[in-house]
């Protein structure tokens, strides 16, 4: 569980990115930052590493308070994927997933032998570790940020914007492999994104951020779909302009759901027991 | 052209030397040049002063550092000494923009990367920066090369044997073919120094010949 409390960070020029933030991130599940740009989700992300320190307020990781914590150590146990993979261009794609455990004095064999695996457990060919990142599509360098994030088995990954710049399709793809993953290995997932669709697809908690880290709204997509608790939410995700807004046409008999756009969305069923 | 067939060994001895020599300067002044190009390139109000002062030391003329040199440091005014830490100073004078330049083309989101997966500044230095600083390290480090082969042929005047000799002795004795080899071995033994850095620079950075390689993406950008 990563506990933040009353935490506000104001940058030596003066900018105040988080105002007073409280939020509890559940373990083993992903929780979504989610907020147009500037409204402080990276800053927040890295207060978890102690990439960035708060200025005042108290960040907790399973009760430990992350300032008592090494920085260097603190980012060791912890994964961190972003946004154009973050790679090391002059490490070979087998070196980039092992770097952490090699920092960790993992012996090169056993790392190596690591890395091959984790290479397969996110859906990467074997034949692909003796490349530079330079060689690799970005849905495939992002796969390797994914490896090396997992590299010395956290139980904590972080995640900014790491789908941001690959197409639509390969993004769909990463994004059911990060579903998966998450199911298999039980991670406590936070992930950034200013895209709406991303995080409801993929946040078991979404946490709708405003400027300065301000909380808009937290809670399933359910229960924010459902219930919007502003007109800045309903706006952001979409509701007010019916784009969220399914309608019922019956068409030969069967009830059928069509979205805003008069677009079919599937038929309508009566929901058995699960 | 029969001047050199006679003096074979002669050039030989002196472009040996001459190789000798320019190796100590290049090493050093790069050595030197690191530490002082890190905190140029680390601490915005140094990078101009300590940058404009190095680079001063390269418009001192070389005859002056020469006559400098010995008194200060308590060597000899004719000693190889003299002439390597000269020579010393002006790779540094070179090299410390270099450094400074080469540390700023690296790209801040792969150095955040590594801090942010967990490397300490030191070894985020030595296994991040400064590799990938690489190629812009290898640009001042060939311009140095270049710089200290050429001034060490000025070392003659103070005793100091290189393929400067045959310039001087080309002119004392009024021999045109000692003179015009003196040129063109200095100039070879630029090309020598500059084709094994390139080829090292290629054995060391391996990932810079990647860029090119079909499946690159990004490469055209
Ligand atoms: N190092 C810094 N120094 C000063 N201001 C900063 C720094 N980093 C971020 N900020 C400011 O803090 C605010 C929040 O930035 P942050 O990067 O957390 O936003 P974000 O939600 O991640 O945005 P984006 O979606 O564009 O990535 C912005 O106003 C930004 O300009
Ligand atoms: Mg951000």
């Amino acid at each position: 569980m990563i506990e933040f409390r009353s935490i506000s960070k104001r940058f030596d020029d003066g900018t105040l990115a988080v105002d007073d933030f409280s939020l509890v991130i559940p373990s083993r599940r992903i929780t979504v930052l989610v907020g147009s740009s500037g409204s402080g989700k990276t800053t927040l992300l890295r207060m978890i590493n102690r990439m960035v320190d708060a200025t005042t307020g108290a960040l907790e990781i399973d009760g430990e308070n992350v300032s008592t914590i090494e920085p260097v150590q603190l980012r060791r146990r912890i994964g961190y994927v972003m946004q154009n993979s973050g790679l090391l261009p002059h490490r070979r794609v087998i070196d980039n997933i092992a770097t952490v455990p090699r920092l960790n004095g993992v012996p090169k064999k056993q790392a190596h032998e690591r890395a091959l695996e984790l290479m397969d457990t996110v859906g990467l060919d074997r034949e692909l570790a003796e490349r530079y990142p330079a060689q690799l599509s970005g849905g495939q360098q992002q796969r390797v940020g994914v490896a090396r994030g997992l590299a010395v088995d956290p139980n904590i990954l972080l995640m900014d914007e790491p789908f941001g710049a690959v197409d639509p399709i390969v993004r769909a793809d990463l994004q059911q492999e990060l579903l998966r993953l998450q199911r298999e290995l039980d991670k406590t997932v936070v992930f950034v994104t200013h895209d709406i669709d991303e995080a409801f697809l993929l946040g078991h908690q979404v946490v709708i951020l405003e400027k300065g880290g301000r909380i808009a709204q937290k809670g399933t997509p359910a229960e924010i779909l459902a219930n919007p608790a502003s007109d800045f939410v309903a706006s952001f995700v979409g509701a007010d302009r019916g784009k969220r807004a399914l309608s019922i046409q019956t068409i030969d008999g069967a009830q059928v759901l069509v979205d805003g756009d008069g677009n079919l969305a599937g038929r309508l069923v009566e929901a058995g027991p699960a | 052209m029969t001047w050199v067939l006679n003096n074979l060994g002669l050039i030989l001895e002196l472009t040996l030397e001459h190789i000798r020599l320019s190796i100590l300067p290049i090493v050093l002044g790069f050595l030197i040049a690191i530490p002082l190009g890190w905190v140029a390139y680390r601490y915005r109000l140094t990078r101009g002063l300590i940058l404009t002062l190095v680079g001063l030391l390269y418009t001192i003329p070389s005859l002056a550092l020469f006559v400098i040199l010995p008194p200060l440091l308590g060597i000899g005014f004719l000693s190889e000494a003299n002439v390597i830490i000269a020579l010393t100073i002006y790779a540094v004078a070179i090299m410390a923009r270099s450094v400074a330049d080469a540390l700023a083309s690296v790209d801040p989101d792969v150095r955040q990367a590594a801090t942010a997966v967990g490397y300490s500044s030191w070894g985020r230095f030595w296994g991040v920066d400064f590799p990938l600083a690489g190629p812009v390290l290898l640009a001042g480090l060939r311009v140095v090369a270049v710089s200290t082969v050429s001034l060490l042929t000025v070392g003659i005047v103070v005793g100091v044997q290189s393929l400067g000799y045959l310039f001087t002795n080309g002119y004392e004795r009024g021999i045109l073919a000692s003179v015009l080899t003196g040129v063109v071995m200095t100039v070879l033994v630029a090309l020598l120094f500059d084709r094994v850095l390139v080829l090292l620079g290629r054995l060391l950075m391996p990932w810079t010949r990647t860029r090119t390689a079909p499946l690159a993406k990004g490469a055209a950008a």
